[in-house]
């Protein structure tokens, strides 16, 4: 195939210097590249997608009559991460992971950061995702957020931007782990020769980490799913098979005396540990929303009894609201006395003065978001946007302003992606996972998102994203070392 | 194991054993019709009344047809048995716990079930040989067996899996023999002739028994094939072999080495057992063949309300729930 047909189009891409020399990183895989015909470039995709079908890797969308199931695009052509770039990604990760969980546990405990008007106090204790029953709670090894999912993306200047903390219950890590699966057979000799890190030892993570939190010898683990309606029921399912423990429903689990059983066969059975895939409000109706009927009655006394251990921790959602991203460089500095190593994206709070002044002001320019909401929607992309639509959001804004954080647009970086016009760039955004147990680790590969709509900058799965295997190297000199 | 697992793991066998009967029944019957005499009409109609199904049926035509019977038993999904209906609903159990199933097993029943929802939507077979396709379900299925039977763990699971295939497999069985019932003959004077015997070999033919048969008992009397069907100790679909099968299944799930019983479920599924075991074909003719599969039928349920009972039930801290499969 010639490559020379790529044009970046004036945005950072992975593969290509803006002079159209290829970065380093990616010389080896260049190569297979050129010698690799656009028909057999359509087939590795077609068999990829037949692949996903195959294997039911498949999420559910919402209020879409085509049928529940689809599949998540999943894009041939890999992002590749050199190594000393990842050496970088994981420190940041690290440290804002170390600061955030202290940050949780004093929300719920001493709240020192309030005492310390580092952030504001109504923020904090007027969200509703504070929750009070976590007051004065401290979980099994002080660790709240175990599992983290933190989206980052690349700006035009190849400088990485935080852009959300994902600490409730973050999504794709078996489309990380499964798209490994399938982009290995798509090119099997190249993963030994650029030394791509292995990620498929996530799961045994995962597990060691929930054995981890709880005080028993060999506790019995469980995945806590809200059920097969869910759209991430897929990888609930994976997980607890690649992890060999229970996938439970709330239908299956009893609370007696403070204690968690689960329903078998063979009578009642005491389970230890939840990873937990449905919402703290949902958790327990006893304590929270009383009108949930995916979660177990009693099961939040049990947790505060130390009788069951749950990751992530409930509360943890107050540290990923949009409006408390904006403080979480100040308080990296202020647990850790440290600079972030990561930055976050410059952030205009609307429940400021000055910053709603700028944001009316400006707002044809920049990403207006909800503080509360996901997965893409009410959001406003001020470039993209008509005026009746500015309009409508400086009125929104008017009138609730601390729902709303505004951004300048970010010209997201762009990887080679296979279309039907050939190799084209296309934005993506990248997702690693951390798990906290022992230490913190970073898993070594990610969920790239990538939007596959011509020139737009919204990756979310639900408003047509796919995904890229992402290849981080062993070391950046093109040799595996010696383990 | 879960409850909810163990509900969905023997729903899963019975689903899958039905869908392979229905595909048996269907192929038989088309074969039987192309060695009709010209002048007799085809009859599409016993399979409907051996489903159970002719009720619903009837709600939606009162023709019964080739193409018609065809499409209500293969892809009908108003039809909650319809071959379609049932596959749907044994990879819907397949999904919800997918975790307990090994990768083989999944990915090939998933196929299944794409290879029959592409068909389905085509809405009837076409131009093409009916036969072709129950073929290839039959096929897909005893594959999903086969690599069940050589990479399942003899846990739970597999009994489970088990209990609801051999009991499903009791049923349809017995309904196989009450479709000859519903079989006519121009008039009673047929009974031995070519015709009389035709019925009989498909239905030896639709649970692949006709070469066991023939070396077993030898010639084609209606009483032998009851006994071959109904009674016989060796042969894997007659209905006491698949009881006894189910007893065995619910011994190892409670770890009973003794005969008798430790739960309804066994003393029920004993009772069958037994009765059968003891019972000469004689006095199932005495009885009548269609009351005594009638009331066969009805243990067979009640077996399938114990199991319920002793291992699916839970308690939901909100409500009692039950199993809504049936």
């Amino acid at each position: 195939m010639d490559t020379n047909l790529y044009h970046p189009k004036g945005f950072y891409d992975e593969m290509f210097s803006s002079d159209g020399a290829c970065r380093p990183h990616y010389c080896d895989f260049l190569e297979i590249l050129k010698k690799t015909s656009a028909k057999k470039m359509a087939h590795l995709q077609h068999s990829a997608n037949k692949t996903q079908v195959a294997m039911g890797m498949t999420f559910n969308v919402y209020h879409d009559n085509q049928g529940v199931e689809k599949i998540l695009h999943l894009d041939i052509v890999p992002r590749i991460i050199a190594h000393a770039e990842w050496k970088h990604l994981e420190a940041g990760l690290k440290q804002r992971i170390y600061a955030l969980n202290l940050f949780i546990h004093d929300m719920y405990n001493d709240q020192k950061a309030l005492k310390d008007k580092i952030i504001p106090k109504d923020l904090i204790l007027g969200s509703k995702d504070y929750l009070k029953a976590c007051q004065g709670l401290i979980p099994p090894k002080d660790i709240w957020c175990h599992i983290t999912g933190t989206d980052l993306v690349k700006d035009k200047d190849g400088e990485y931007y935080i852009l959300e903390d994902n600490l409730r219950c973050p999504s794709g890590v078996s489309y990380m782990l499964e798209s490994r699966e399938i982009i290995k057979t798509a090119y099997p000799d190249l993963f030994n020769k650029l030394g791509v890190m292995p990620v498929s030892d996530y799961p045994a993570k995962l597990l060691k980490m929930l054995q981890f939190i709880s005080n028993k010898d060999r506790p019995v683990v469980g995945v806590l799913t809200p059920g097969i309606y869910n759209s991430a029921y897929f990888e609930h399912s994976y997980l607890a098979l690649q992890m060999g423990v229970e996938l439970v429903s709330g239908v299956d689990l009893i609370t007696k005396g403070k204690k968690v059983y689960m329903q078998t066969t063979k009578g009642l059975e005491q389970i230890d540990v939840l990873y937990r895939r449905i919402d703290d409000t949902f958790l327990d109706p006893l304590t929270f929303n009383p009108h949930s009927l995916l979660g177990v009655p009693g099961i939040f006394e049990a947790y505060k009894a130390g009788n069951i251990a749950l990751a992530n921790a409930p509360g943890t959602g107050i540290a990923d609201d949009k409006a408390v991203y904006a403080y979480v460089p100040r308080l990296i500095k202020y647990y850790l006395g440290e600079e972030p190593i990561l930055n976050n994206v410059p952030t205009y709070l609307c429940r400021e003065e000055k910053d709603r002044q700028y944001v009316l002001d400006h707002i044809e320019d920049l990403v207006v978001k909800e503080t509360n909401a996901a997965g893409g929607y009410g959001m406003l992309i001020g470039p993209k946007s008509t005026q009746e639509e500015h309009a409508k959001f400086r009125q929104l804004i008017k009138d609730n302003p601390t729902n709303y954080i505004a951004q300048p647009t970010l010209s997201l970086s762009t990887v080679p992606t296979w279309t039907e016009d050939g190799l084209e760039p296309r934005h993506v955004d990248l997702r690693p996972y951390i798990l906290y147990g022992e230490d913190i680790e970073v898993i070594p590969g990610a969920l790239t998102r990538v939007a596959l709509k011509k020139g737009s900058l919204v990756v979310n799965s639900s408003q047509g994203g796919g995904s890229k295997d992402t290849w981080v190297l062993y070391s950046d000199e093109g040799n595996t070392p010696s383990i | 194991m879960l409850s909810r697992v163990g509900n969905s793991i023997y729903w899963l066998g019975r689903y899958l054993e039905r869908a392979e009967n229905y595909a048996r029944f269907l192929d038989v019957n088309f074969n039987l019709m192309l060695d009709l005499p010209q002048d007799l009409k085809a009859q599409w109609e016993p399979l409907v009344y051996a489903t159970g199904d002719h009720e619903l049926y009837l709600k939606k035509s009162n023709q019964f047809d080739r193409k018609s019977v065809i499409y209500f038993l293969t892809f009908d999904e108003d039809n909650p048995n319809s071959i379609f209906s049932s596959i749907s609903y044994a990879r819907e159990n397949a999904r919800v716990i997918r975790e307990n199933l090994t990768k083989e097993t999944w990915e090939k029943l998933n196929e299944l079930y794409h290879f029959v929802k592409k068909r389905a939507e085509k809405k009837e077979l076409g131009k093409e040989d009916p036969r072709v396709f129950f073929e290839s379900i039959k096929n897909q299925i005893l594959l999903l067996y086969g690599l069940a039977d050589s990479t399942v763990a003899r846990t739970e699971g597999w009994h489970f899996r088990q209990l609801g295939m051999f009991l499903e497999r009791a049923d349809k069985t017995s309904r196989m023999v009450d479709v000859k019932y519903h079989m006519l003959l121009p008039s009673p004077n047929w009974v031995g002739t070519p015709l009389d015997f035709l019925h009989w070999t498909a239905l030896l033919k639709s649970v692949t028994a006709f070469n066991t048969y023939r070396r077993l008992y030898g010639n084609i009397e209606p009483s032998a094939v009851v006994e071959f069907l109904l009674l016989n100790k060796f042969f894997p679909r007659s209905v006491f072999f698949c009881i006894k099968e189910a007893e065995r299944c619910l011994h190892n799930i409670s770890g009973n080495k003794e005969t008798g019983f430790r739960n309804s479920a066994e003393k029920s599924v004993g009772e069958l057992r037994s009765k059968l075991e003891f019972t000469d074909v004689e006095e199932i003719i005495e009885v009548g063949l269609h009351e005594y599969i009638d009331q066969l039928q009805i243990k067979i349920n009640q077996i399938s309300n114990r199991i319920n009972d002793n291992f699916f039930q839970i308690k939901d801290n909100f409500s009692i729930q039950n199993s809504v499969q049936e």
